[in-house]
């Protein structure tokens, strides 16, 4: 069962992955990207983690891929662009070698890791099973006591994101940039 | 021969067997039809009541009171011309009706629809000797689900205009997407005053706990919340006074204008599933869902009916009362303009709602920490008065601002 769920899913992931990065039309790539993050949600969910799927689904495909079609309907992106172009010189050959970097790098943390993969977890998958709210419980009292400072110092950095942006967006006429 | 073909393990999973398997379904089945019917009377119940408010008859020939003049009219659409545009990108503007309908079927699942809530049985019913819920799902993610699903519901409207490849349909999911994610905020928000009272996020849970109109959450979480949550709710469904969507004026039939024939249909059928479950939804969050109404101890109990259908006629009857005002609204209030829409979701009901979900948590962490209630309600209120003049100053500077570099708004 559990088998068939991770084919499945690992499709979804794959396929999508696949269509961002080879679909010429940007909102087709955009849809492939939410079919990547639902079959990263639905993973979560195999793994009884239905928080993490939840807040997958709410912020990822509910918000963040709606903005980039957003972006992309508000420019007018419908016409494919033209591949020949690189804006950085040796782009391509570049992410080839950073790609393959990457890959290597995932690689050898899950072979070194993998001891950890079949012990770990298990305090927490008996808190999950016994109600099934306690694993956000969980996590509420992580975040909110433990690593209350981190979180909030995220939240700052966040806040300062949003305040550059409507400094860099505001056109101000004293500059000569307005109309 | 029947019981060894029940006792065979259908997923291979060694625990379940078939019982368990056929009520999903069976469930699965109920809400999937029972969806169906109820848009099909919710549409000629609009038609109805909107006629009446209007001094009109409304729809009066197909069937009794015109009842089945829905039915003729989704005929009707079935064998209607089927138009594909020829700029529209093909895949996606076939998809896009299914993107909106199948989210509007999914939140309608999180729904308890009956069950026995009195005497801590906690909605439990038992089926062919098996405790279920008269609800197709409980996940314990519970009203993030239903906050998910309505995420992903913009998907179908933002791509059916995009799709069509013209002019007015893109403006108008254009409008339709930046006003669904804004009011998105708002309607989180006013759910975190529920669960945070609650301390549950399971619906069955929410429900259990509101077993008089003293416990419901709307007096619970004090009235703005859900006040909040209505408004935003509307927004979310583009339905009047919000219906900014479909502005006929301005442009010409919105997202769906390029649609034609049963994916016409499909849009419709989805506008009214989602403003049943929306209306299901605030039931059940604010208003005890299935629980029959009861004051103090004295119950309001159906006579002849056992109490786990007695809870579905009490849903169907608090949720009656809502469908009721949204027609209400679309018969009295004029629509927004955009401008409004956008000052109201961003600058008045968000910041309401979490100033209000502030309040709550002082109230509830000065309770568990045994401080003095009203010092705790002052120095909160204090702090929400401070927090409303720095954002009405902020929101004056801004505006001469914008006067000052020649805007005219």
């Amino acid at each position: 069962m559990e088998l068939v769920v991770f084919v499945l899913a690992a499709a979804m992931v794959l396929g999508g992955a696949l269509g961002v990065v080879t679909r010429a039309n940007p909102v087709h790539a955009a849809m492939s990207l939410v079919l990547t993050l639902f079959g990263i949600a639905v993973m979560f969910v195999s793994h009884n983690a239905h928080f993490l799927a939840a807040v997958q689904v709410i912020v990822y495909a509910g918000a963040i891929v709606v903005l980039f079609l957003f972006v992309i309907m508000l420019l007018g992106v419908d016409e494919s662009e033209d591949l020949s172009i690189e804006p950085i010189s040796k782009q391509r050959p570049l992410a080839f070698i950073l790609g393959g970097g990457l890959m290597c790098i995932i690689i050898a943390a899950v072979v070194t890791g993998r001891k950890n993969f079949a012990s770990g977890g298990g305090a927490l998958e008996s808190a999950t099973l016994e109600s099934p709210d306690s694993n956000i419980r969980l996590l509420a009292r992580s975040i909110f006591s433990t690593n209350v400072f981190a979180f909030e110092i995220t939240s700052v950095l966040l806040l300062v994101a949003v305040v550059g942006t409507v400094v860099m967006a505001r056109r101000i006429k004293s500059l000569g940039t307005g109309k | 021969m029947i019981s060894a073909i029940l006792s065979v393990d259908p997923l291979l999973d060694g625990k379940l067997l078939w019982t368990p398997l056929i009520i999903v379904l069976v469930k699965v089945l109920i809400v999937f039809v029972v969806g169906l019917v109820a848009t099909m009377l919710m549409v000629w119940f609009e038609r109805k009541v909107i006629a009446g408010m209007q001094n009109r008859v409304g729809p009066n020939k197909a069937g009794p009171w015109g009842i089945l003049q829905t039915l003729a009219d989704g005929i009707k659409l079935f064998f209607k011309e089927d138009l594909l545009p020829e700029r529209s990108d093909k895949f996606v503007f076939k998809l896009a009706p299914y993107l909106t309908l199948v989210p509007a079927f999914l939140a309608f699942a999180i729904i308890p629809l009956g069950g026995d809530f009195r005497d801590g049985k906690g909605g439990m019913v038992t089926m062919f000797g098996h405790q279920t819920r008269l609800q197709l799902a409980d996940p314990p993610v519970g009203v993030l689900f239903a906050l998910a699903i309505s995420s992903i519901a913009v998907y179908g409207i933002m791509l059916a205009g995009w799709a069509s490849g013209s002019k007015y349909p893109l403006l108008g999911s254009v409008r339709a997407s930046a006003q669904m994610v804004s009011y998105e905020a708002a309607l989180g928000l006013s759910l975190g005053a529920v669960i945070l009272v609650s301390g549950t996020l399971s619906t069955a849970g929410i429900v259990d706990l509101q077993s008089s109109v003293g416990r419901w959450n709307i007096v619970a979480t004090g009235f703005v919340p859900f006040f909040i949550f209505l408004i935003a709710a509307t927004a979310e469904l583009n339905r009047p006074p919000f219906d900014l969507v479909e502005a006929e004026q301005e442009l010409v039939g919105g997202f769906n204008t390029e649609y034609s024939s049963i994916r016409f249909a499909l849009f419709f059928l989805a506008e009214f599933m989602n403003t049943i479950t929306m209306s299901a939804l605030i039931v059940t969050l604010f208003f005890g869902g299935p629980q029959p109404i009861s004051i103090g101890d004295t119950t309001l109990d159906i006579p002849l009916l056992p109490n786990a259908l007695e809870g579905t006629v009490w849903l169907l009857l608090k949720v009656l009362v809502f469908l009721y005002i949204y027609v209400w609204f679309r018969a009295t209030l004029p629509r927004f303009r955009y401008d409004q829409l956008m000052d109201l979701g961003w600058k008045i009901l968000i910041p309401a709602s979490l100033g209000w979900f502030m309040l709550l948590a002082a109230q509830r962490v000065g309770r568990d920490a045994g401080w003095d209630q009203i010092v705790v309600t002052l120095v909160s209120a204090l702090v929400l008065i401070g927090g409303y003049a720095l954002l009405q100053r902020a929101q004056k500077v801004s505006r001469s601002n914008r006067e000052k570099d020649g805007a005219s708004f």
